[in-house]
């Protein structure tokens, strides 16, 4: 039985029907084609699938897609601004080859900027755990790490 | 080297800025209009006999739009050794043989028209452990070979056999030996993006295959001689892949699953994907090839090495792919790390009911390489010499030929070695055996290309538009390494454009000349090779422009002001200094005379030059335009294995320092150096960014990773079991680049790709050693392996 949700998503308001059943990583990107967010894995160990929801990083792969109702969800899509210059974090993963193959590259950046809009000034471990349940299999992390630190410098400027 | 504006720079990948906003389309976006999902039945058995398969009820399930079993297709072998179908009928021997395969309208309805298959199995006796299955009355995981013959053995007809010098009489003539057996197992190279593929015919029958292979005329060749042999000679096949969320390894063979979807492609008319749940990444896909050995060394007095005797054997699994050809690999190290004049080398493959294996960064080198170099402190400490100074004295120099024919050109290990040995803080840790020590372990690796096939060749096509554009064709792939960048920067170097006016075409048969893949460090060197040739072609064809159209230009200009201005005196220039192609140069877009640069008439825009010179009139219009197959200079291994495979070789060395808590076992890594010889790094920051990645996959192949096979099956097909390090396990690594250019590379340059991993589990085997005293040469080294080792020695 599909059920009609509301929520805002990018800073847009959406109304869409869900099946209950339905994750939010399945709505966002099999029924509203932002697949930006990735399914690196569907049982929330890799982070791919990492969206905010009310500011915080959630595993959309493991979210049941009507726990988003009335909340403000934003992933990779909204994080640039809407004329299309790219966030600190975005311009910092491309400037510091915090980027390989890209696929982690998503997640690492919403759970990275979960951070940063709540912390201005953090600290490496600060940056090393809010991106743990990020899985990275080409960097190694370092120049991941590296790319938060810049970013959260700029920001402050 | 002459001024260079790109080479050595941290270019940012910019060319890849839609991995960064989420729009990049990898397999899991690439769709198709009306494609279907198929789905994959495994075996539930490690070595069964099928007694019967059953799928009507599946066929029925609204949305399934075909069923398949090895019944509904042509029986043909595919694979290195053809000994395996595409889809079993008879006999399965090992828990991911596939069964049958499902096309749906949804990757749902195919799971569940899966469970809707009804397979009844006979178990047969099935055989888990390759030296029991060398044994003359172990169960056969194959009858019959791939033409049919009976098969006798489970050991592999694979000529793995390397012998110099006289390994007997150099061991009777050592002072030191040391014998060890070492063990490596299976490791998932663990993609971030899963495997998948979407195959589609046209009307023609014509095949347009989208998928992640990193060898893209390598597979487009299996798949014809596919087609060929179901019945479908002569189609056009058009290999191309999406962005690819990592290969190291995976994408070098063409695997099962793709030749299932060709199979459901073609029975539905539809495009069909299969994209692999992590799940099946695990569980499926053949991961890097384990292996046993038994490594002797000997030394005379000096502690020069006399002599090295391996003996390996791989578990080779039930079927032949990449990983049975690692061995000609393993034999990088065990013939060439160091200088050793008597060498023999035997490996031996056998079939078992376990999953095969493929490739995995480094091939064979990471395996053999932890074999050699905790050898070679079992030998230093043997010898009394410390492993470093082991290491010096039996380095490698360049101009050297090593037993198996590499030609060493450039070499900085002494200077790899120093550089750990001082980070590391070497001699003020080594040898206090409390707790805390460091170790260190080398490599060699190929680094100018590796003439695995006929041709190690690469193909690129450069031409610049009107507009000042660079528009190139590359035969070669992207898998996340950053070649849209290198490449670009290499080209920008070449033609005298800048990387952002270059735009390159990567993955594609039907627009790129050949290439052998990007597989064994090879495609900086190989396709930058390829690079600076056509792009000096192409700035040689734009400088012949330039010498008629900068005077020619300049002349109706000064015309122009003249008639603008009758006051403006013309300036008497000398014209030959522009009059021949040798006078000028074209850097950063600029067109100017060598001996003036900044001369202030004839210093050009190379756009002013495109347009006027490039679409002139009838008859007289050009094209910029050049193409170069690049095919190294190198050997293919002869029959005695012996051959200079590559141009040049890389060098390396890690240092670790470890602490060993012996309470629990747990090895913490304080410190990780990896000092590589890149040859030349064209961008430091994307080299830095290849060293850590492999060094933390070393570290995962050395303390973590395992996939854990309990009778044929793996039990731990997830992230929660199968443990790769995680931002949270802080390795403090330092990534060192030793340049030191070499003659072949482009601009000097040495692949890198590979190298980081291959010495980083050795070093951790050696600092564990130095720490608590106790060998474990068993990886991965698990802090139970670490507590049994120091409660069998007492402590």
């Amino acid at each position: 039985m599909k059920k009609e949700m509301v929520f805002t998503l990018n800073n847009e308001e959406v109304i869409v029907e869900v099946d209950p059943k339905w994750t939010l990583l399945y709505l966002l990107r099999e029924v509203l084609e932002l697949t930006g967010t990735k399914e690196g894995c569907g049982v929330g160990e890799c982070g791919a699938c990492t969206v905010i929801v009310d500011g915080e990083a959630v595993n959309s792969c493991l979210y049941p897609v009507l726990e988003a109702e009335g909340k403000k969800v934003v992933t990779i899509e909204g994080v640039a601004s809407s004329d299309g210059t790219l966030h600190p974090l975005q311009q910092a993963f491309i400037d510091n080859n915090g980027v390989q193959c890209g696929y982690c590259t998503s997640g690492m950046i919403m759970s990275a900027k979960a951070l940063l809009d709540k912390k201005a000034d953090p600290t490496e471990e600060d940056i090393r755990t809010s991106i743990a349940g990020n899985i990275c299999r080409c960097t190694g992390y370092v120049q991941i790490v590296e790319s938060v630190q810049q970013a959260a410098e700029r920001m402050k400027k | 080297m002459e001024n260079l504006l790109y080479i050595g720079k941290d270019i940012p990948r910019t060319a890849e800025i839609d991995k960064v906003t989420g729009r990049a389309v990898y397999i899991d976006e690439y769709k198709r209009p009306g494609m279907l999902y198929g789905k994959i039945l495994y075996s539930q058995y490690a070595h069964a006999r099928i007694k019967s398969i059953n799928t009507e009820k599946a066929k029925r399930l609204p949305g399934v739009r075909a069923v398949i079993t090895g019944y509904d297709i042509p029986d043909v072998r595919v694979g290195f050794l053809g000994d395996q179908a595409v889809l079993k009928r008879d006999v399965v021997r090992q828990f991911r043989d596939e069964v049958a395969a499902v096309a749906a309208t949804s990757p749902e309805i195919a799971q569940e028209a899966l469970k809707l298959i009804e397979v009844e199995y006979e178990p047969l006796p099935a055989i888990f452990d390759p030296i029991e299955a060398m044994k003359p009355d172990a169960p056969l995981v194959h009858e019959s070979d791939a033409r049919g013959r009976p098969l006798r053995s489970n050991i592999l007809p694979l000529p793995w056999k390397f012998s110099a010098g006289d390994v007997e009489k150099a061991r009777q003539e050592s002072a030191h030996i040391v014998t060890d057996s070492v063990t490596t197992t299976w490791i998932n190279q663990c993609c971030m993006g899963t495997s998948g593929c979407v195959a589609e015919f046209d009307s023609n029958n014509n095949l347009t295959y989208c998928g992640q292979t990193n060898v893209i005329f390598g597979a487009k060749q299996r798949i014809a001689t596919y087609l060929k042999n179901i019945g479908l000679k002569g189609k056009k096949i058009r290999v191309f892949n999406p962005v690819v969320g990592g290969s190291f390894g995976t994408k070098l063979d063409t695997d099962i699953y793709e030749f299932i979807c060709i199979q459901l492609a073609l029975k539905t008319r539809k495009p069909v994907k299969i994209r692999f749940t992590r799940e099946e990444e695990f569980a499926v896909l053949p991961p890097r090839q384990a292996a046993r050995f038994t490594v002797e060394q000997g030394c005379d007095k000096n502690g020069l090495l006399t002599f090295r005797k391996v003996e390996a054997i791989l578990d080779n699994g039930a079927y032949t792919s990449w990983g049975a050809t690692t061995p000609s690999v393993m034999m990088l190290p065990i013939s060439s790390m160091y200088r050793v004049p008597n060498v023999s080398f035997q490996a031996t493959c056998v079939y078992t009911n376990n999953i095969y294996s493929q490739a995995m960064r480094g091939y064979g080198n990471p395996q053999a390489a932890f074999a050699v170099e905790t050898s070679m402190d079992h030998l230093a400490e043997k010898a009394g010499i410390d492993p470093a100074e082991f290491r010096l004295i039996n380095r490698n120099h360049p101009g050297d030929v090593t037993p198996m024919g590499l030609k060493i050109t450039t070499c900085p290990l002494e200077q790899c070695i120093t550089t750990v040995k001082e980070k590391i803080k070497w001699d003020e840790k080594r040898g206090k055996r409390n707790g805390r020590g460091v170790g260190m372990a080398s490599l060699i690796h190929v680094a100018g290309g590796a003439r695995v096939y006929l041709s190690d060749g690469t193909g690129i096509r450069i031409k610049v538009n009107e507009d000042g554009e660079v528009d190139v064709l590359s035969g070669s792939t992207d898998q996340g390494q950053g070649s849209p960048t290198v490449i670009a920067q290499i080209i920008a170097e070449a033609t005298g454009f800048r990387p952002e006016d270059v735009n390159i075409v990567f993955g594609d048969t039907a627009l790129g000349l050949w290439d052998a893949g990007t597989h064994a460090s090879r495609h900086t060197f190989v396709a930058g090779n390829a690079a600076v040739r056509a792009g000096e072609m192409v700035k040689r064809q734009i400088l012949e422009m330039a010498v008629q159209y900068i005077p020619k230009l300049l002349k109706r200009s000064l015309k122009q002001q003249k008639k603008k201005n009758p006051d403006f005196v013309e300036p008497v220039l000398d014209y030959t200094m522009v009059d021949s192609p040798e006078k000028l140069d074209l850097k950063n877009r600029m067109i100017f005379p060598k001996d003036a640069p900044d001369h202030p008439y004839f210093r050009t825009e190379v756009g002013k030059i495109l347009t006027s010179g490039l679409h002139v009139g009838v008859g007289e219009s050009k094209a910029v335009v050049a193409e170069v197959f690049w095919d190294p200079p190198t050997e293919m291994l002869n029959a005695e294995m012996k051959g200079n495979y590559s141009c040049t070789y890389a060098f390396g060395t890690a240092g670790v320092e470890v602490e060993v808590d012996r309470q629990t076992g747990e090895v913490k890594i304080l410190k990780l150096v990896s000092a590589h010889d890149v040859g030349r790094a064209i961008n430091p920051a994307l080299v830095r960014g290849q060293i850590y990645g492999a060094a933390y996959m070393g570290v995962g192949f050395g303390l973590t990773e395992r996939v854990q096979l309990v009778d044929g099956k793996v039990v731990n097909a997830n992230f929660r079991d199968y443990k790769i390090l995680t931002a949270n396990d802080v390795v403090p690594v330092e990534a060192v680049i030793i340049e030191d250019p070499d003659a072949a590379g482009p601009y000097g340059a040495k692949g890198i790709g590979e190298p980081g991993l291959v010495p980083t589990a050795p070093a951790i085997a050696n600092a564990i050693y130095d720490a608590v005293g106790v060998w474990i040469k068993d990886l991965p080294i698990t802090p139970e392996k670490v507590l049994a080792a120091l409660k069998a020695k007492g402590d």
